[in-house]
């Protein structure tokens, strides 16, 4: 861990904008730039994130660390920043981590196998309002791994029961709807990720808020997929 | 005064940030471990499969709890009420069975049920450990309700030591005044004496735990089966504290009841 002084910071700056100031500087002193992930800056990608003070994507709720802003902290705070820490998300360098955990789980069955064809025709196939809703909550997980990084078992059930909901909910997803749970699940556990103990730190700090109820769909799923 | 009077001065802050400058704990291509995952192992290796052991040896023994608890308030209908209940116990089925069948039938499924609850909790945080081998620096705040994590693994272990205790204290009357040969109505009266005021304290802070646990644990076993959904949610965890709080209550009142000389 090393302390830096950065001046010049606007309250209206997110946070990655504080830290690119702070790399300016770093670059200009000939130092190593500090690393971290990001991408869009608009809070839809999922390539950012980092534990500040504590807790994944800092304090504010339902926002991810683009997203947060200067104006939530204040003048000479004192700011600690750290990576995601578990062992199924290796260090890259300083803030990176290599999430490709994540992109294995997916492989395992995080798709519909299926010749999709063209976009059909809305109402072509009739959806219930609540599970389409349900579905669509779960679907907006983005991936950041801020549930993993919250965890105090480092599990990455959130992450793992959203991408089974929001396929599971579906009628397109239910010809693999046990297969799917079980083959992913069981990459969960093969990454090294811990047990879920229903401590709801995850939902907590997910940026999209996804609900704990999508851990009880993949838990019914795999239950169900066991008992075949 | 003018609009132009009123001029916007942008406030500067400086921060002091402390961040983590690591070598890489991580090759920058992907691991072997990619290419093809470890087989999986069975049900039972799975940390899904572990928490399933959780939740139905953990319902095993609320079931237990329930029956216990009412077991217990039979005090308040006198020592001989209580005592022959304690004698039904032992002689349930009696013609058809052996004495203490039923009985010994139910320390059986209960001890089995402790112990794979305990197999798959400490299974479960051996897991957990392994997947966080660096710890966090900044002391991280609870996000959500905080307490499940202590009082479920440190709660867990206090309960345990303490169902050792009153083994010791009720069943075998080993650490009871009253011994293992007397009646059990005199070896809880003798147990809770006022004088035996810490034995009572033991026991409420014990008792306390237990609550606690079966709060978060009873909906966490809810989940864990998959029956919670967004609308159940609310009436599972109110049924979850529902069920802790009437054994809280029912659990605590006789030995309060004895220390207080209430029931003499």
């Amino acid at each position: 861990m090393v302390t830096y002084r950065v001046e010049d910071v606007s309250p209206d700056m997110s946070f990655l904008e504080m830290l690119d100031v702070l790399n300016e500087r770093l670059i200009l002193e000939g130092d190593d730039p500090i690393a971290f992930d990001h991408d869009c800056r608009e809070g839809i990608c999922g390539m950012c994130g980092m534990v500040i003070n504590g807790v994944a994507h800092g304090e504010q709720r339902a926002t991810t660390t683009c997203q947060l802003h200067m104006r939530h902290f204040e003048d000479g705070a004192e700011i600690t920043i750290e990576p995601w820490r578990a062992a199924p998300f290796p260090v890259v360098k300083d803030l990176v981590v290599d999430r490709s955990a994540f992109d294995r789980i997916i492989q395992a069955g995080g798709f519909v196998s299926v010749p999709a064809g063209s976009a059909p025709d809305a109402h072509s196939i009739p959806v219930r309002k609540e599970n389409a809703d349900a579905a669509f909550d779960a679907a907006t997980c983005i991936g950041c791994g801020a549930c993993v990084a919250a965890c105090p078992n480092g599990s990455a059930s959130l992450f793992t029961a959203a991408k089974i909901t929001h396929l599971s909910l579906l009628p397109q997803g239910q010809p693999e709807r046990l297969t799917r749970a079980k083959a992913m699940v069981d990459q969960m556990d093969a990454e090294g990720f811990g047990g879920c103990t229903n401590t709801g730190e995850c939902t907590a700090v997910c940026p999209k808020g996804i609900p704990l109820d999508a851990i009880a769909q993949m838990n019914s799923d795999y239950l169900k997929a066991n008992a075949k | 005064m003018t609009w132009t009077d009123h001029r916007w001065i942008p406030s500067v802050w400086s921060v002091t940030a402390t961040i983590e400058r690591g070598a890489a704990t991580a090759p920058v291509s992907a691991p072997k471990k990619a290419q093809r995952s470890r087989r999986p192992g069975g049900f039972l290796r799975s940390s899904n499969g572990k928490k399933v052991v959780m939740a139905v040896t953990g319902a095993i023994m609320v079931l237990f709890l329930l029956l216990h608890m009412l077991g217990n308030l039979k005090i308040f209908l006198g020592r001989d009420s209580f005592n022959e209940y304690a004698h039904a116990l032992r002689t349930l089925l009696e013609p058809l069975a052996p004495y203490r069948t039923v009985l010994t039938l139910v320390e059986i499924v209960l001890v089995a049920s402790v112990v794979l609850h305990m197999w798959a909790a400490i299974s479960l945080s051996r897991r957990a450990h392994h997947a966080r081998p660096v710890k966090y620096v900044a002391k991280k705040k609870s996000q959500a309700n905080g307490y499940a994590t202590h009082i479920m693994r440190f709660g867990g272990i206090t309960i345990a030591l303490y169902v050792v205790w009153h083994l010791l204290d009720l069943t075998f009357g080993v650490v009871n005044p009253a011994g293992f040969d007397s009646a059990p109505a005199e070896r809880m009266i003798a147990g809770f004496d006022p004088s035996r005021w810490w034995v009572t304290l033991i026991y409420l802070v014990a008792v306390v735990m237990v609550g606690l646990h079966l709060r978060h644990g009873l909906w966490s076993a809810f989940q864990t089966l998959g029956w919670a959904n967004r609308t159940r949610n609310k009436a599972l965890r109110l049924t979850a504290g529902l069920v802790s709080a009437v054994l809280v209550l029912g659990f605590l009142a006789p030995p309060l009841a004895v220390t207080f000389g209430v029931v003499k």
